[in-house]
């Protein structure tokens, strides 16, 4: 009860600091928008490839483009905790009674939240643009998972911050994962229409198992099975991205 | 009851930096205590290792009755702390600050409403409380972090360098504000630093600390009085090394505690004015040239050069030329 107090106070704090600072919402949309319209306009044959499910390209980009957008917010996560060690706010947090997974834990919320608002302007604007998904209980799916994928790389960059506590590590880290997390996977293109090594990457990759969960629920071409044991994999993931960053938090607190 | 109690602190940093050797020290209940150290004398250490933020390789410590070790909660909820680097959170409000600090020792509602605005106007910050904390100055900060410190209403507050980087005027209103936590709130308070005149103004007792051990300890007039008189002070026109300066002093009457460093020639004298004069026709003498004389009445810088056995200008040089050194080698 109280940890889920502490965790609601933590996660006001950084709504609030976001709420503040609104053309950050703008800037972090850029990319996707990019994604969308461009990659959509350029790559609007790829369903005359043979074999290619979807009659859209858009309507098959977009919850591609709104997964890769999730972990590419939630992965700067970690930033915005380099500032609160260097500026003494954490420490500051450290010396009160606050128990120490509200102090992650807020962070990812507020992650969530702004995961959930873009994915939500995705959809609008690939719908906006002519894609229709006819499930709107699908689209939630596709949202909350990619939430819960966005969860797992904030934890995963909090977690990275508190070791490295320095900025410089946190970006090429993030750099040398993101892109490639990206394209091994299905986001941009049908997996069986992959390369045969891709697609054994992909069926590894966390991002792989959102994308093609996400997406057939969203286009309603569901198997809710295999949506169930992506959402699982996915739970798991979390999982071992929140150990993770409990550790590197012990960590940090035997360094200082 | 002592209200602070530290026994035999010892923190040892990895690659094997002593940061504490050792520290003892006692705090008696509703007093000012001051740790007087120079940079890198391990006062950060000892207010981390009270306040429960780190954890000391060996020893024992009790704050308001709490082992920081055994009982971190019940030490947590006793105690407030200002640590040297402000832990003011910029984007958000004044009044935001001090409510989220409220919030994380489990206040809430219209109490802690009304106690945030009360500690914002006692800091002089009730106008500013609903800017963001990044439009505030250096001393409106520093005086949001104590007000932060304060919302629980600890029994003990740690003020680690609170007056450091802020202007003369400024620091004398933190003094004044400090004063009145004891006299009026009936805190305890264990205060760092590196002035001399504050812990002079502020402590009821005080500790000089030096490469991690407690050097000396007592009263600020205790600790000048066992200087016995003036200190004489002489810079010298050149360094000389061949321990003629000391030779030409040892026999002068009512002249010791000689010490010299370098250019800088440091002695007491039971009377200044008699001294002055026997000091520098024996430096003559000895064929010494002098560049200046300064006589004062003992201060802590002298009581610090007496126990640390050091100036404490030197004492921070070479604490400088540490982390120089340090910085050199990665
Ligand atoms: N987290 C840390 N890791 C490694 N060494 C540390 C750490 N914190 C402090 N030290 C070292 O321990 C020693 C004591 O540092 P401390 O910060 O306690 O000094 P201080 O008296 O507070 O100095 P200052 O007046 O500069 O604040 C220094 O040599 C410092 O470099
Ligand atoms: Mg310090």
């Amino acid at each position: 009860m109280t940890a889920l107090m502490q965790t609601g106070y933590i996660a006001l704090r950084h709504l609030r600091a976001l709420w503040r600072q609104p053309w950050w919402i703008a800037v972090t949309l850029v990319q996707p928008i990019v994604w969308l319209l461009l990659y959509g306009a350029l790559f609007r044959r790829v369903v005359d490839i043979p074999g290619f499910q979807s009659t859209s390209y858009i309507e098959f980009l977009a919850p591609g483009v709104v997964v890769n957008s999730a972990i590419f917010s939630a992965g700067w996560g970690g930033m915005s905790l380099i500032d609160d060690i260097r500026r003494g706010v954490l420490d500051r947090f450290l010396v009160t009674p606050v128990r120490r997974t509200p102090l992650i834990m807020g962070r990812l919320v507020q992650g969530a939240v702004v995961v959930t608002i873009q994915s939500f302007i995705i959809v609008g604007l690939a719908v906006a643009t002519g894609a229709h998904y006819p499930s709107l209980l699908g689209v939630l799916v596709l949202v909350g998972m990619s939430a819960m994928l966005g969860a797992a790389f904030g934890a995963f960059s909090n977690g990275l911050a508190l070791l490295a506590r320095r900025e410089e590590t946190l970006i090429a880290a993030m750099n040398f994962m993101l892109l490639p997390l990206t394209f091994l996977s299905a986001g941009f293109m049908q997996k069986n229409l992959m390369p045969l090594w891709m697609q054994r990457v992909a069926d590894y990759n966390p991002v792989n198992w959102t994308v093609e969960a996400g997406r057939q629920a969203a286009m309603g071409s569901g198997d809710w099975a295999f949506i169930g044991s992506r959402v699982a994999f996915l739970a798991l993931f979390l999982l071992l991205c929140l150990t993770f960053a409990t550790r590197a938090f012990r960590s940090y607190q035997r360094s200082i | 009851m002592a209200a602070i109690e530290a026994h035999d602190l010892v923190k040892v940093y990895p690659p094997g930096i002593r940061a504490l050797d050792g520290l003892s020290f006692e705090v008696e209940q509703g007093t000012i205590f001051g740790l007087l150290g120079p940079n890198g004398a391990g006062k950060s250490t000892t207010i981390k290792i009270l306040t429960t933020l780190s954890k000391a390789t060996s020893g024992r410590a009790l704050v308001a009755g709490h082992d920081v070790d055994r009982d971190q909660g019940g030490a947590r909820a006793a105690i407030g702390c200002v640590a040297q680097k402000s832990g003011v959170d910029l984007e958000a409000t004044g009044r935001e600050n001090v409510i989220l600090q409220g919030q994380l020792y489990g206040m809430g509602g219209a109490e802690l409403g009304r106690r945030a605005d009360e500690l914002l106007t006692r800091f002089g910050l009730a106008d500013a409380a609903r800017r963001p904390a990044k439009t505030f100055s250096g001393g409106m900060q520093r005086r949001l972090d104590i007000a932060m410190g304060l919302v629980h209403r600890p029994e003990v507050l740690f003020l680690d360098e609170p007056t450091t980087g802020l202007d003369p005027e400024v620091r004398a209103d933190m003094w004044s504000e400090i004063a009145r936590l004891v006299s009026v709130d009936g805190l305890t308070i264990l205060l760092t630093t590196h002035y001399m005149d504050e812990a002079d103004v502020l402590a009821k007792r005080l500790a000089i600390v030096d490469r991690g051990r407690v050097v000396a300890e007592g009263t600020p007039e205790g600790l000048k009085g066992e200087l016995r008189g003036d200190a004489i002070h002489v810079e010298l026109r050149e360094a000389y090394l061949d321990g003629r300066v000391q030779v030409a002093l040892a026999g002068i009457a009512g002249v010791h505690d000689v010490q010299l460093e370098g250019r800088s020639l440091h002695a007491r004298a039971d009377s200044g004015a008699t001294a002055v004069p026997a000091v520098l026709t024996a430096l003559d003498a000895a064929g010494v040239g002098a560049a200046s004389v300064t006589v004062a009445r003992p201060s802590l810088d002298d009581v610090y050069l007496r126990y640390a056995g050091r100036a404490f200008r030197s004492a921070e040089d070479e604490a400088a030329n540490l982390a120089q050194r340090q910085g050199d080698g990665r």
